[in-house]
């Protein structure tokens, strides 16, 4: 696409991509970690706070917080993507790994599609492929630290090879669907899949 | 769907069919200053779709060896203006692409730019509304007071505009008795208020008179989207009637 750009007279920008962690479009937002929410900013007790698995589940499946933490930890490690151009490179995050939650109820032969929805009723969706073989988390920490409310606390989905806007904050759960069902920005004019190496940030891209 | 539900009811606004917005090239028709450091910059796209209050498109930006930058402004004008879209840039001194939109893009150049995207912060004057914008949050909500005033004011609306001074307002001659400034470091001489973070008050005063279910738009940088937030749902405004637009970085 670049190629085809007409240069821009006296424009040679500073932000090379040297970094090959960075997809096309992409910048390196160094340490900030920008909060771009279109909703006000909810207040989770953990106390009362739960996810749940359900749809085309062997049965549906709700944890506490308490349980949900008791569960296996594992870390991701790696670059994250916003649709609005940066990129955080090198960050982790810790949760539980979405594989290890279907473990407990595991997906029905017809799952083919998965919405996430929030506290708030944001929803997105996700191929089931994009959630499974360790590809997508339910996290609580960022950096070691327990994940700060502006950023989906106490806790987030993580599917890191996805726009950022896939990674719903302030996760309450997933539906596992025979069906493609668009979420919130899906149905706002942004792309039904969001791969950030192939540039899917708007509808038909 | 479950909860609490706060995003609420939203009309999907994609492109006829989910047809891609394509880059095309916008000459610079206009361009005058909002600020010392606020251009307003008036491009003609080479394809122009009307587009909703709120909406935003992209500029890019291409050097000689193909590297591109691109940004997203929001559209201050409104589709009443047909052809051309008013943006407006801060400059940030550190920035890469604003430098180049005030110091070196002249009129009769082009851009490179796609759109209108956004279809959940957009209002088209037809429900009761408040503007709460925050420094250059303005733009966005300068498209809704335009589209609003455009079609005679129909229903309820009210506009807070929060700046640290005087010089710093946007749009200084388009406010009229709908809209409160709010002046955090320096205000005018003779203003009674002393110049301080929007507070509750002043909005309860702002917002007198505004129906519980008018939907309430705020625009600005993190901090003041949390601020406002706080604020409007410590008034019992109903979170799902509070749509935000929060800054990125650029």
């Amino acid at each position: 696409m670049s190629s085809e750009s007409p240069v821009t007279r006296g424009f040679f920008g500073r932000r090379r991509r040297g970094d090959q962690r960075l997809p096309p479009g992409q910048y390196d937002v160094g340490d900030d970690f920008p909060v771009l929410t279109a909703e006000v900013t909810p207040q989770l007790a953990t106390e009362n706070w739960t996810f749940t698995i359900e749809g085309l589940v062997a049965r549906d499946r709700t944890w506490s917080w308490a349980e949900l933490r008791a569960l296996p930890h594992s870390t991701f490690h790696g670059d994250i993507h916003c649709v609005t151009a940066w990129s955080k490179l090198g960050t982790s995050f810790t949760g539980v790994s979405v594989d290890d939650l279907l473990a407990l109820t595991p997906p029905l032969p017809a799952a083919g599609y998965v919405l996430a929805w929030s506290h708030t009723g944001y929803t997105t969706n996700l191929e089931l492929a994009d959630v499974i073989d360790g590809r997508a988390w339910v996290v609580w920490e960022h950096e070691g630290r327990p994940l700060p409310v502006e950023h989906g606390g106490p806790a987030r989905l993580l599917v890191p090879h996805r726009y950022f806007w896939k990674s719903a904050k302030w996760i309450a759960g997933l539906r596992l669907l025979d069906h493609d069902e668009p979420g919130f920005w899906e149905q706002n004019g942004y792309h039904d899949r969001g791969d950030p190496w192939r540039e899917e940030r708007y509808a038909g891209d | 769907m479950r909860a609490t539900d706060q995003l609420g009811e939203f009309r999907p606004v994609t492109p006829p069919g989910g047809a891609r917005r394509e880059w095309q090239r916008a000459e610079l028709v206009a361009a005058w200053p909002q600020t010392a450091t606020a251009r307003s910059l008036l491009l003609r796209p080479a394809h122009w779709q009307p587009h909703l209050p709120g909406q935003h498109y992209l500029v890019r930006l291409t050097a000689p060896d193909g590297y591109t930058a691109q940004r997203s402004y929001s559209v201050a004008s409104t589709a009443a203006r047909a052809g051309v879209v008013e943006l407006v840039v801060e400059r940030l001194a550190d920035g890469e692409v604003s430098p180049h939109l005030h110091d070196v893009l002249e009129v009769g150049e082009t851009v490179e730019v796609r759109g209108p995207f956004g279809g959940y912060f957009t209002w088209s004057a037809t429900t009761p509304a408040a503007l709460i914008g925050g420094g250059s949050g303005v733009a966005p909500l300068m498209s809704m007071l335009r589209a609003w005033r455009e079609v005679g004011g129909p229903v309820p609306l009210r506009m807070v505009v929060s700046v640290r001074a005087p010089g710093q307002l946007w749009f200084a001659d388009e406010y009229g008795p709908e809209t409160t400034v709010v002046y955090t470091r320096r205000a005018p001489a003779g203003l009674r208020r002393p110049p301080g973070r929007l507070d509750a008050d002043t909005l309860t005063a702002a917002l007198d008179g505004l129906p519980a279910d008018a939907t309430v738009y705020v625009c600005g940088s993190h901090g003041f989207a949390e601020h406002v937030g706080r604020l409007l749902v410590a008034q019992h405004r109903d979170p799902a009637r509070i749509r935000i637009e929060r800054f990125g970085p650029s």
